[in-house]
């Protein structure tokens, strides 16, 4: 599982696989109350879990940091004040600065916008095609064996090569036809998003398999409710526990495939600052200037830990089994 | 590393003689990190550096460059000029006298054969020869006896000295070789990677992209040279790690090409295991200027081809960019040690570097003044200057991705910005930017941009083939697959037969003269701006003596010269 | 169990031919030359030639064709030749990597000996540690040790290893001295020393490597251990009066290894693949770093070659992680 795991989300992404072996099968049941009480038990959960709640707020937090932060620290990020470059913290520039004199915590913000709205936006896009796929191929046996072929075709393919080879084929016509920020941009979250929406299929194909032989599917269908309603009202909600705890992984493993493509070179280019790429820059300067280091790596480590303590919660709050503990 | 502490133990007890006398082989191992790890052993398979510089500790040429660029008989016992008679008085033959007695590693006689077959391997139609720019013109070469060689021109050649000299153009044996030539060439790997040479060190493996591990030449043709018994040739990773290798942990004796931020070089100086040396050849860090159109409203075959770009052919304009750049910044950040300010296009050696601009401070102020007085004004008050008939001076400035680069984008806007020009920064990815193919509208060659900056050289020290880059007949357009070397597409008819002139020119001092007008001309008429004269950075640690860093050859030139210092 | 392993075999092929074909198209319409790393002193003209002689004029069918009849049919005639001293393949022409112009199953045959010892060693070291973390931590499920665990995998899922890496190096082997920061793959182990050696440059990427592997593994474990642990055959037992230690070690353990097992199985081939950033931060030289320099210098039958050997690889394990499911959880049956 090497360093393929930061770069390609697979089975090893245990919490989300967990939910497969947790929710498959007949041995989770009876204790599914009115849908009411259902999401409040969830909420109350959810609250009861320190972590969840410490690693939600945090992340909340950072995403307004980057977010609105530049309304309250105005510095541009590719301001460059040549005179005061490689500077240590102090109150003009309270994260120092860089080579450039660019001032830090202004790119900081500014990269923390691209690798939260990457790591978003890619998480979107798997979870969308997981879950669709694995709806589908779970609720109707027709499509079933195609669309698990396809499934293990993608797992088949070497991701890694895959996600390289991608960025090196599309990264010019897409830059060429959105502007370079915009074109990366779209092309590393396709990237990561087409190439991790696997497991997430699988779990949901699972999951909806066993749902499908529950007596209140058996109940609605007797009363004649079409494929959609069925899919949307009944089965989607039952599986939203292993998409969601999906989510939360899918946020982390994006953030952090970025950073290595960064590494690799096949990333954002050099003078677009996001969280991955600060680090890389910064690793050079290692031994002279630690704090440019540190910024970044505490921003990855710390978004990572709070949005998979929140995953953990969430998974903890949907599982009718440990609530009832 | 135990091995090697152990060796150096044993060394310093004996400790009979200096280093300078040792005997073959008495002094270890040597350890090489490049960074880039080596492919192949064929340099003529190879264009690479690190292939060139890898197969130069085994195969040689008959002549090579020394550090200051001056041509040093290597497997001959001199030089050939007219003077001493071994170039012919038309300047179209050149003869080259083999030294007697050198032996192939595997004990044969290297004679006039080798030399002979090398130039045919290279310039077989089918080969791919990678180096066969150092034979243009070659019509024939003839072997007159077993240690002279004859080489002929189709044309009267000022300077012959293309063909088997330097480390792009080794000679490799003949009966080795003999079922290589051609579409086989590829084929014959055990060749490409263990070739016989003549050099101070045998491979003893190759390991493809990863290591070379080599011993001591036992017919090398000094007795008690060289003074290493192995070298480990290590290839991979990054400039960084390679640094610190040598200078901060002591684990390596030499790395090359440490291309990395002045601060971080520092740094790893301050470890005390190694130092850093830097020398200069003719790499320079410029930015071109375009004189077409790139006007993306024009079709294919008209944009970067016919038109005259709108405001960058006045002589007000470039020179004004030129003015608002501050070099000696853009040198401490990017290159530190290793570069250097410069405002020529060739910027060594040092006979061919002009004298006559001056560009090393900065002037925003001039600048604006210059463009002000022909007629630059900002009309609208946007910040942005518009030409007399209106146009605004905004422009599109490419290059390839790489930090540093991307650090001289952002400053160099920055300042260009202040004087009323306005850039908007563009980075394509090196492999396609360099890459030539016809089909990207992002290569170098087409320059769909009003300016791009990259770095470009020479091999050797002549620079005739390099000044013609700038002949309008290297002009890339769709006639020419968009191939050719004239980038800018700077084209004068003056310059043209100034070069032609140089074409036929003989003596070294009328050259370098020619050399400097034509440099001065492309300068002045706004082929380019430079910005850098950048070095070769290496670093080797304090152990290791004999290092002289050669930017005109390989920089494992005279490897079999190196040798342990003493007492450390 | 037969039937469904030869079916999946018998599927596999066809999955992998159309791999390999969306290989080769994906490499083919990159953009991206394997001139672009020749410096810019060699004209044009002799680089069009170069390409030429590397067989890039051809039209893409034949090429593919050409790649499908070395792979498939000469390079396993080497290895017969190479196993049994005969001469199949004599004359024939292998695959050729466009950088070093040498086979390009020699040069992976070469790398493998020093990808299997570091990703090798660092997934079985990984493994042994994170079992019994992920054991402990479920059964005291929000006990300090498991909050600390959590977060240390968590620590090792987030940090790059291209940053863990140069942070290792400078302690390590700047500041310490401990340990040597270039991985040395000339090195033959014939004695103690010199396995001691090994030892000593493995230490600092198999750290690397295993904090993530561990971190990985260990959450893996521990939600496996909880899903049984709530189980009623538990409490089944437990009331039946069997001590702790025979609950938790023999019943849960032995059903929450069921999907580890095959979970430890899927990773295999990504030891084969080596790990990209360790390897290149450590200079191991491996079969991952070959990888991404034959990316970065377009050596397409290179390129080709490797990620079909790791689709292969991965198509292969992902069986046997089917069938080790089959086998060790008699209630699923493959039909």
């Amino acid at each position: 599982m090497t360093d393929r795991e930061p770069l390609v989300p697979d089975e090893g992404l245990a919490p989300a696989s967990e939910a497969t072996i947790g929710a498959a099968g007949p041995l989770r049941d009876t204790l599914t109350t009115a849908p009411r009480s259902q999401w409040r038990n969830v909420w109350d959960q959810f609250t009861h879990h320190k972590g969840a709640m410490a690693g939600g707020i945090i992340f909340l937090l950072i995403v307004f940091a980057v977010f609105l932060g530049p309304f309250f620290w105005t510095l541009e990020a590719t301001q460059i004040d040549i005179r005061a470059r490689n500077q240590g913290p102090s109150l003009a520039h309270p994260f120092g600065t860089d080579q450039l004199g660019r001032d830090m915590l202004a790119r900081m913000m500014e990269g923390g916008r691209t690798s939260v709205s990457v790591g978003i936006a890619a998480m979107l896009l798997a979870l969308f095609v997981g879950s669709f796929v694995g709806v589908v191929a779970g609720y109707f046996r027709r499509l079933d064996s195609l669309l698990m072929r396809l499934t293990d075709l993608f797992l088949a393919l070497p991701l890694l090569p895959l996600l390289l080879v991608m960025m090196l084929l599309f990264r010019e016509p897409l830059s060429a036809a959105f502007g370079t920020e915009q074109g990366i941009f779209i092309l590393i979250v396709c990237a990561i998003g087409i190439t991790s929406w696997m497991p997430t299929a699988r779990i949901v194909r699972g999951d909806v398999l066993a749902l499908k032989e529950r007596e209140f599917v058996l109940a609605a269908r007797s009363i004649g409710t079409t494929n959609t309603k069925m899919i949307a009202r009944h089965i989607l909600p039952n599986v939203l526990s292993p998409i969601m705890v999906s989510a939360t992984l899918g946020i982390a493993n994006a953030i952090i495939t970025e950073s290595a493509l960064s590494f690799l070179g096949l990333g954002f280019p050099p003078d677009f600052p996001t969280w991955g790429r600060l680090l890389f820059d910064a690793t050079d300067y290692l031994q002279q200037y630690p704090s440019r280091v540190v910024w970044p790596g505490v921003a990855i480590s710390l978004t990572v830990l709070s949005v998979n303590y929140l995953g953990d919660g969430l998974r903890d709050a949907l599982d009718p089994r440990s609530r009832s503990r | 590393m135990k091995t090697r502490a152990l060796l150096l133990g044993a060394i310093s007890g004996l400790a009979m003689a200096p280093a300078a006398f040792a005997e073959r082989g008495s002094d270890g191992t040597v350890s090489i990190i490049y960074w880039q790890a080596p492919s192949i052993m064929n340099p003529f398979l190879s264009g690479g550096t690190k292939d060139v510089e890898a197969a130069s500790i085994v195969i040689e040429p008959l002549a090579r460059y020394d550090e200051e660029g001056t041509l040093t008989p290597w497997l001959v016992d001199e030089i050939p000029t007219v003077e001493n008679g071994g170039v012919s008085e038309d300047l179209t033959t050149i003869t080259w006298k083999i030294t007697p007695g050198i032996m192939w590693s595997d004990g044969t006689p290297f004679t006039a054969n080798d030399v002979k077959f090398t130039a045919d391997y290279c310039m077989d139609e089918a080969g791919g020869c990678a180096q066969v720019t150092k034979f243009e013109g070659v019509s024939s070469v003839e072997v007159v006896d077993d240690l002279t060689v004859k080489v002929t021109f189709a044309a009267p050649t000022p300077f012959p000295y293309g063909p088997f000299v330097g480390g792009e153009s080794p000679i490799i044996q003949a009966a080795q070789f003999a079922d290589c030539m051609g579409a086989k060439a590829p084929e014959c790997t055990e060749q490409n990677f263990n070739p016989i040479g003549t050099g101070p060190f045998v491979v003893d493996e190759f390991k493809p992209n990863d290591v070379i591990t080599l011993s001591a030449n036992p017919n090398f043709r000094h007795p008690d040279k060289p003074a290493f018994a192995k070298v480990l040739f290590k290839g991979g990773g990054d400039a960084t790690a390679a640094g610190r290798a040598v200078m901060e942990t002591g684990e390596f004796d030499y790395a090359w090409n440490l291309q990395l931020a002045p601060d971080v070089i520092a740094n790893m100086e301050a470890g005390g295991k190694g130092v850093a040396v830097a020398g200069f050849g003719p790499l320079m860090e410029r930015i071109m200027l375009n004189n077409t159109n790139p006007d993306p409203a024009l079709g294919p075959d008209e944009r970067s081809v016919v038109r005259p770009h709108p405001f960058l052919g006045d002589p007000a304009v470039y020179k004004a960019m030129s003015m608002a750049i501050d070099r000696p910044l853009l040198v401490e950040i990017g290159y530190g040690q290793a570069g250097k300010v410069t405002c020529n296009w060739v910027p060594a050696p040092e006979a061919v570097n002009s004298d006559t601009f001056s560009c090393d401070t900065q002037d925003i102020e001039g600048a604006k003044a210059m463009l002000e007085e022909a007629g630059y004004k900002d009309t609208n008050g946007d910040g942005v200057r518009e030409t007399p008939d209106g146009k605004p001076m905004k422009i599109l400035y490419q290059t390839s991705t790489n930090a540093v680069r991307q650090d001289f984008q952002a400053l160099i806007k920055e300042w260009w910005t202040q004087i009323g020009i306005e850039s908007e920064l563009r980075n394509v990815n090196s492999s396609v930017f360099f890459g030539g193919d016809p089909g990207s509208p992002d290569t170098f060659q087409k320059f769909y941009a009003d300016v791009e900056m990259y770095a470009n050289t020479f091999n050797g020290t002549d620079p005739q083939s390099y000044l013609g880059n700038a002949l309008c007949d290297k002009v890339p357009s769709p006639a020419s697959q968009w191939q050719g070397e004239n980038v800018a597409r700077f084209c004068s008819e003056e310059y043209d037969a100034l070069h032609e002139q140089l074409t036929k020119t003989a003596g070294a001092d009328e050259r370098a003269q020619i050399a400097r007008q034509l440099n001065d001309m492309v300068i002045e008429g706004g082929g380019m701006i430079p910005l850098v004269h950048r070095g070769r950075l290496s670093a080797h640690s304090n152990t290791l003596g004999g290092v002289i860093l050669n930017v005109w050859d390989s920089e494992l030139w005279n490897v079999a010269d190196w040798h342990r210092l003493q007492g450390s | 169990m037969l039937t469904f392993t030869i079916r999946r075999l018998v599927l596999a092929v066809p999955t992998l031919l159309f791999i390999s074909l969306a290989i080769f198209l994906l490499l083919e319409l990159a953009p991206g030359d394997p001139m672009a790393q020749v410096p810019l002193t060699v004209p044009p003209e002799v680089k069009e030639k170069m390409r030429e002689a590397l067989g890039l004029g051809e039209p893409m069918h034949i090429r593919f064709w050409k790649w499908i009849v070395q792979f498939f049919w000469i390079e396993p005639q080497v290895l017969i030749d190479h196993i049994f001293g005969t001469s199949f393949s004599a004359g024939d022409l292998r695959v050729i990597s466009w950088q070093t112009r040498s086979p390009v199953m020699d040069i992976v045959v070469q790398r493998i000996p020093q990808t299997l010892w570091v990703v090798g060693t660092a997934y079985v070291v990984a493994t042994i540690i994170a079992i019994p973390i992920g054991i402990y931590s479920a059964y005291r499920q929000y006990s300090w040790f498991d909050q600390l665990g959590t977060f240390v995998s968590m620590i090792g899922f987030s940090v790059p290893p291209f940053f863990s890496g140069v942070l290792v190096i400078v302690i390590f082997s700047v500041n310490l001295g401990w340990f040597p920061s270039i991985y040395d793959t000339t090195l033959v182990v014939n004695s103690w020393d010199s396995f001691v050696t090994q030892l000593k440059q493995m230490v600092m990427p198999v750290m690397v490597l295993a904090l993530q592997i561990t971190a990985q593994t260990s959450r893996f474990m521990r939600a496996s251990m909880l899903d049984n642990l709530n189980q009623d055959y538990v409490r089944t037992a437990r009331a039946k009066g069997l001590g702790e230690y025979t609950v938790v070690m023999v019943h849960v353990l032995r059903n929450s290894m069921i999907p580890v097992v095959t979970v430890i199985a899927l990773g295999v081939p990504a030891i084969f693949g080596g790990a990209i950033i360790t390897e290149q931060v450590f200079k191991v030289n491996g079969i991952g770093q070959l990888l991404i320099t034959a990316l970065q210098a377009n050596d397409l039958p290179m390129v080709q070659t490797l990620t079909f050997i790791f689709a292969v690889l991965i198509v292969l394990f992902n069986l046997i992680a089917d069938v080790l499911y089959g086998i060790l959880d008699p209630r699923i049956r493959y039909d």
